[in-house]
Formats: structure tokens, sequence, C-alpha cells
């Protein structure tokens, strides 16, 4: 409880403004896997160059509303969505919206570390590549040096940039695939559950991460651990049974909720 | 926290629930031991055809030659003095070997004899003669040592499978009298009382034969009627009449016995001669010369010998007169066992010892290359297909499930089809690896699509995930992440694809690979057979030689499974789990 007095102590003396511009819409969003309906008209705004967090019990869509934002709910073929969602006033659910280049815009950064069985430099060199970023060898080094760097991971991994990323410790993996996120640039960066697998220090360390990101980036994450949405979040959803019970900033959510659900989930009365 | 002990309510008693748990015991010691007997049972098997094939297939890595000194003459290879090649090689290196080996037997002189000394030469025999002096012309001329190669009834001979052979030392002094042609030897010791004995022993044992099988028939004959209890009693009064005589012969212990062609062959060896006995009495023997011996002194002990081969002459491929020339050619030193390297050089023959695996060896190399390079792609990229981009409907799921059926299809079923389809209607080239390859393309496709369907499935999709969260397309998703992952397990399963391939018989005989192919096949679309046809074509043939070649053949197949399935093991060791 002495780290979250710390951010209330933080976020006193950087308040967030009070009408954010917001980065991402989302609109009356349903989601249906097959016959099961698991969102239920969502509406929820991300602001910009802040952290959003979304939390609430297992099972209650706050993974799936996230996996909409950058339609990597796609992959899943039984799975359809609903709704509006926009990224800068651009409905993303657009057939004319390429869905790749989209993904560029939008980063994600996985529950589990998942880096590529390839080299750390590889594993950051990969989006840059992809997306013919890239002028030449000289300028893909400076991106790979500069992603890690901003994921406070070269200077760890400076002198075995060229073993493999799954030879690393969770805590580095999951930087790494946050390295891997914004090698690419992207506008928003989705995070869901990113420290769930990590041990205390990896995960202060990354928590540490995001707070530095939001400066450059507009962060979604979701997470079951209501102190790290308080330390991280400016802003917090609370998700339940595939409906937002409350939206707010996340001082107000986690001081004075309006809601009783939101009330007995912050202080573990269930979930 | 409670104590552990009072969460504990089972009474350590013998009560029926510790019944139970004996019981529980008992069934899993039972199970334990069901494995373990199934697996040494197995073992048992695959061990007792392993060593099976071993033990006869080993002979035929080795063959006997001949070293022999021969002149390279000019007038017999290139009487013109051309020196050229084409002319070497049409020599008439057979009639050097020919000569040169009569000149060893003095004896040999009639045509019958010479013919069957020729017999112990291989029809190839003067191949390696050939081949040296056609590459190095300036060997005409010259006296050279070359090898020849022996007959598979000589080198089967040598090898000790024609019969047994028992070498008893002369204890006594041998004296020889002839008298006529008929030679008559005497030994001072009991040299020749054993041998009786011995003859004396099988006579006894035949004659016990005969008796069991007259008892035999006469219990058959018993209640029988008509025509065929008439032939039958024939029989048994032939049976009858030759134990009448059998028993004549060896009535009396000191009687002389006459030695036919269905008793044991007793060669005498003395003063660099042979002697057949005819005709053998404890006193000692009378019988023709096989070589004749050098001097007709006394022989002392030691010196001389008595050869029997234990296997009547009429049950030899070797007749006693072959057998003396060999023995003595090998007493000269003159015969050499080496590795027949011939067996991996050379294409089928019909005769056993110039018979080699390598037509169909290369024929094979061609049908799993046409096969591989056929499969492989199209396996993996309709894998990938129905993995990864195929919608999950009704007709994925059907082709799924006959992807499936597919892989259980008999073999030969895929032969008919490649018959009917690849020779008959698109005219393909018959006994064609290239034809082998489409067939056994389709055997092993489903096996490949499904292994490589599997693998694609176990790699991890937080992958795949990853790598579509940084914008790749799915295609690159797939292409750069999956499919390298998936790759170790695609090749496993290949492999064993593969391998299925290179047993696989049936559907070949179909498209008429079995043909009797000489050749060595030199592309894909020429005529050639392949190693489990070869080995199925040599294990029908007559010649006993043909046996160990099987044999060995099938020892080849085996070691290239086995490295294959190495191949696959190494390759799933190597690469597993490397997320």
């Amino acid at each position: 409880m002495n780290m979250l007095s710390e951010v209330d102590v933080e976020k006193k003396l950087y308040p967030a403004p009070d009408q954010p511009k917001a980065k991402m819409k989302g609109d009356n969003v349903s989601v249906f896997y097959g016959a099961k309906q698991a969102l239920f008209g969502v509406s929820l705004d991300v602001p910009e160059k802040m952290v959003t967090a979304l939390i609430g019990p297992s099972g209650c869509g706050k993974s799936t509303f996230l996996r909409c934002l950058n339609r990597m709910n796609d992959t899943i073929s039984i799975c359809r969505v609903t709704g509006n969602i926009t990224l800068d006033n651009r409905d993303i659910y657009d057939p004319k919206i390429d869905v790749v280049q989209l993904r560029a815009r939008i980063g994600m950064v996985f529950q589990k570390p998942n880096p590529f069985p390839k080299s750390i430099f590889e594993n950051v060199a990969y989006g840059p590549r992809i997306h013919g970023l890239v002028k030449d060898k000289h300028h893909l080094d400076e991106i790979v040096e500069k992603s890690l760097q901003r994921a406070g991971l070269f200077t760890e991994v400076k002198d075995r940039l060229h073993e493999s990323g799954t030879g690393l410790s969770g805590g580095q993996q999951q930087r790494l695939c946050i390295a891997r996120a914004i090698a690419v640039s992207p506008e928003v960066i989705l995070m869901d559950e990113p420290c769930s697998a990590l041990d205390p220090i990896a995960t202060a360390k990354v928590e540490e991460l995001i707070d530095e990101l939001r400066e450059n980036y507009t962060i979604v994450i979701v997470t079951h651990s209501m102190q790290q949405a308080a330390r991280v979040s400016q802003r917090t959803a609370m998700f339940h049974l595939g409906n937002i019970v409350e939206v707010g900033d996340t001082e107000m959510m986690f001081t004075s909720p309006t809601e009783k659900r939101t009330q007995d989930y912050i202080t573990g009365r269930f979930g | 926290m409670t104590d552990i002990a009072s969460t504990n309510d089972i009474p350590v008693t013998d009560t029926p629930r510790d019944a139970l748990v004996k019981k529980r015991y008992r069934a899993e010691r039972r199970f334990k031991f069901y494995g373990i007997a199934a697996i040494v049972l197995t073992a048992l098997f695959l061990s007792v055809v392993l060593l099976d094939v071993l033990f006869k297939g080993i002979p035929a890595f080795s063959e006997y030659r001949l070293d022999l000194k021969v002149v390279a003459d000019q007038a017999l290879l290139d009487p013109q003095k051309t020196g050229d090649r084409t002319t070497l090689l049409a020599g008439n290196y057979d009639k050097i070997i020919r000569d040169a080996l009569a000149a060893q037997f003095p004896d040999v002189t009639t045509r019958a004899d010479r013919r069957a000394l020729n017999g112990l030469l291989s029809s190839g025999a003067a191949d390696d003669f050939r081949r040296m002096v056609s590459n190095n012309p300036s060997l005409v001329g010259q006296e050279l040592t070359v090898p020849v190669l022996l007959s598979d009834d000589a080198d089967q001979f040598l090898k000790g499978y024609q019969t047994n052979e028992i070498v008893l030392k002369g204890t006594g002094t041998l004296t020889q009298t002839l008298n006529g042609d008929a030679y008559a030897l005497r030994s001072s010791g009991d040299d020749f009382g054993k041998a009786f004995q011995e003859i004396q022993a099988f006579l006894f044992q035949r004659l016990d034969r005969l008796h069991t099988e007259i008892a035999r028939l006469e219990k058959t004959l018993q209640g029988m009627e008509g025509d065929a209890a008439e032939s039958l009693r024939g029989q048994v009064d032939t049976y009858k009449a030759e134990a009448e005589t059998l028993n004549a012969r060896i009535s009396d212990a000191n009687t002389a016995i006459e030695l036919d062609d269905k008793l044991p062959s007793l060669l005498v060896n003395v003063n660099g001669g042979t002697i057949k006995a005819t005709q053998i009495s404890p006193a000692g023997v009378d019988g023709t010369k096989l070589i004749t011996p050098k001097s007709a002194e006394p022989a002392s002990p030691g010196s001389w010998s008595i050869l029997t081969l234990v296997t009547p002459e009429s049950n030899r491929r070797v007749q006693d007169q072959a057998a003396t020339w060999l023995e003595q050619l090998k007493a000269s030193g003159t015969i050499e066992r080496g590795f027949a390297t011939r067996f991996f050089t050379s294409g089928d023959s019909r005769e056993p010892e110039l018979a080699g695996i390598r037509g169909a060896l290369i024929g094979t190399l061609w049908t799993l290359a046409v096969t591989l390079i056929l499969c492989l792609p199209l396996g993996v990229g309709a894998a990938i297909y129905l993995e990864e981009f195929a919608p999950k409907n009704r007709l994925t799921e059907v082709i799924e499930i006959n992807i499936n059926n597919l892989a259980a299809v008999p073999s030969i079923v895929f032969g008919l089809l490649g018959l009917a389809m690849f020779l008959n209607f698109f005219d393909l080239p018959r006994s064609a690896p290239l034809v082998g390859g489409l067939v056994l393309a389709l055997l092993v496709m489903p096996t490949i699509i499904i292994a490589s369907r599997a693998a694609l499935r176990s790699v991890p999709p937080s992958i795949k995930e990853a790598a579509l969260g940084v914008g790749a397309s799915h295609q690159q998703a797939i292409f750069h992440h999956v499919l390298p992952l998936a790759m170790p397990g695609i090749m496993t399963g290949t492999i064993i694809g593969m391998a299925h391939a290179l047993g696989e018989t049936a559907p070949l005989l179909m498209i008429g690979m079995v043909a009797f192919i000489v050749d060595i096949p030199g592309g894909i679309t020429d005529a050639s057979t392949v190693l489990p046809v070869q080995i199925y074509l040599w294990s029908d043939l007559p010649e006993v030689a043909f046996q160990a070649k099987t044999a060995a053949a099938i020892l080849v197949l085996l070691v290239f499974l086995f490295v294959m399935n190495a191949a696959a093991i190494m390759l799933r060791r190597r690469f597993e789990r490397r997320w």
C-alpha cells in the first residue's frame, strides 16, 4: 500500500487534464464467440498519452475488448464483433482499413512473454523490417538500439544481442516484447496482463517502464492486480460480465467508486 | 492448519479397505509385468529375425577369388597391336584364364574334365582381368597375377555351405599299390578303421530311417484299398528290399563297404595327390585317383590325411572331383577370401556371384527423389492451407477425413491406380522410377500432410500472435515464424514417410518395377527396380547363393531404414522445444 500512496503523490504533482483527447473510442461494442455473447454493448474512450487500465474478474470480457482494439479477434474464426471502434476518429473495422497497417499503429504485448525463438536483435528488428521502416543496416541497428533503450533493456543485453531471445529471464523477455512492440513506432500499445507471469521485481521494472512510455504512447493495460492498476494507470474501467460497470480517473475509482460492485471488487470482496 | 494425522481417517488395520489397497497394488504390478513381458517378447522376435538375417547375409559380403598367374597374350588380346581400348575390351580373356587354370592340373586332359574345371570359375571370371588390361594397355604381353572370381557353387563350397568336412590325419604309414587304374591304400595304423565305423554309423542311420518310413507307410496302408493302396504297397516293398540290401552291407563288421554317391565321400590326400575311396574295409580303401600322387612311395604318419565330405555327393552341387581341385588350390594358397565390392558396384545378374544391388540402390534413390520432390512441397503446402487458411466448414472437414482415410488405403490400390492412370492413360514409361515415385508420392502424401499439420498445430499460438501483434500479415506470421518452428516435426514426418516408401513393394510390382534389369538406371525414365523389389526377386530364385544375397540386400535396406529413422530422431532431439 506504500507504493500506492507514492503514485498518488505523483498524480497530484502531474494531474491529468480534465478533458483528455480520446485516441480510441469504443462505441456500443458487442462481441460474440459463436452463439455466446462475451461483450454487451460496451462503450469506452481511450485517452491519448495516458494509461487506461481495464480491471474486472476473470471472464468479464476485458481481454476480449482489448483484442478488439487491434482486431486481434479476427484470427478467431467464430468471433464476431459489432459496434464501432475508432482510432483517431477512423473506424478500424472499416473494410477499407488494412489490418496489417492497423496493427503496426496499435502494438500489443501479451500475457505470457512470447519472444520469437530468434536472436534478441532479430526479435526487435522483425517489425521494422516487414514494414519497410528501415533504410539500411545502420538505420536498423539504430532502431533496435533505441527500442531496447526505451524498453530499459539495452544495458542488460547489449553484449548479447545475437543470442536467443528465449534465453532471457521472464521479466527481460517481457521487456523485449515491449521493445519489439515499440520498434514499429505504434501510437497505441495494448498490454494483456503483461506482468501476470513475472515475479515482483520484474513486475516493478515493467511498471516503471509503462510509466515512462506514457509520455509517448497511449497505453491500454488489462490487469488482475488492483495495486498495479492503481500504480500505473490514470484511467480505469471496471468490467463485469461483459459490461462496463464504471469508468473514471483511477484515483477516483480507488478512493470513491460510485458503484458498489466496483468497491466490492477493489476491496477484494469478490473476483 | 489442521493436523495431518487427524485428516488421515484411513486406519492401518487389516480391514476390507486394506485388502482393497493390496488389490490395487497387485493390479499395478500385474500391469507392469504384462508390459515387460510384451517388450521382452517383441525384443526376442526382433532379435531372432535380425540375427537370422545377419548370419545369412554376412557371407554374401565376401567372395572367394583365385589369384591366377597369367600372361596377357598379345595374340589373343590384340593381334593387330592397336593398343586400342575397344579392341582390348573384345579380347579373349576367358581362354587365357582357362588355360592358366588347366596348366595347374596336368591330369585334366579330357574335354569333360576341362569343362568341369572351367565350371569352378564364374562366367564373369575374366571381368577383372579385362578391366585391368583395357585400362592399362601397357600390360599386354606381360605376366600378371589377376583375381579370378569363382562360381557360386565353388564359393558356397569354400564357405562351407555345401558339406561339412572332417579331416583325419594319418597315424600309420600309408602304402599304395596300383592295380590298373585302381589304387589300393593300406595304413599301418587304425586310420581306416575309424573311417569305416563312421560310414557304418551312417548306414545304420539310414537303415533306421528306412524302418521308420516303412512302419509309417504300413500304418497308412491299414484299411486302405484300391489302386492307391497298391502303389503304396509297391513303395513299401521297394523300401523293404533296400533295407534288406543295407542290412547285408553292414551285417559283418569286417566286410568291405562299397561307397556310392549316397554315402559320404572319403578322399585320401597322399603325396600331393588325391584318391577317392570306392570301397572301404577296416584294413584300408580301394579307390580311383582324382589327382595323381606325385610318387608311389609309402607316406609317413602325419604326411597324409583322410578328408571326409559328409554330405553325399548326390546331394551336393560340387562333385568330388571339383572339390578336390578346390582343396588343392586352397592348399596352394592361391585362393583368397575378400570383400565383395561387386555386391555394391554391379547390377542384377542371373549368376549369383556377379549379382549386385547397385541397380536397385540407384533405382531406389531416383524413385525416392521423385517422391520427395513431389511430396514435400505439395504435402506441406496442403497442410499449411488446411491448418491455417482454409475455412472450417463441411467441405474442409470432408477433405480432412479423407486425407486420414487415404493414409489407411492398402498400398496395392495405389499401385493399381498408378497402372491405370500413369501407365495406361498418361502413357508414361513402364518400370521407371518416375512412375514409381509418383505412386509412392500418393502413398506418402497423407502421412506428410498429417505429420505437418500436427507439427504446425504444436507451435504455440503465442508465436503467431506475437508476429500478428507487430503487424505481420497472416502469411508472414506463418512463413516467418510458425513454419520454421514446425520444420523439425515436418521433417520427422517426411523422413518417416520416406522410410515407409523405401520399404514399399506391392505398388511397384503393379507398375512393372519387378522386371529383371541388369543396367544401372541413369535417370528417372530408365527401367529400374528398387531394393525391396530386388529382395523379392532374389528370394524367389532357386540358387542357394541367392539366399545369402537376399539376406544381404535386406541388411542394406535395414541399414538405410535405420539411418533414416536415426536422422528423424536426431532432428527431433535437436530442435524440439526451442521456444
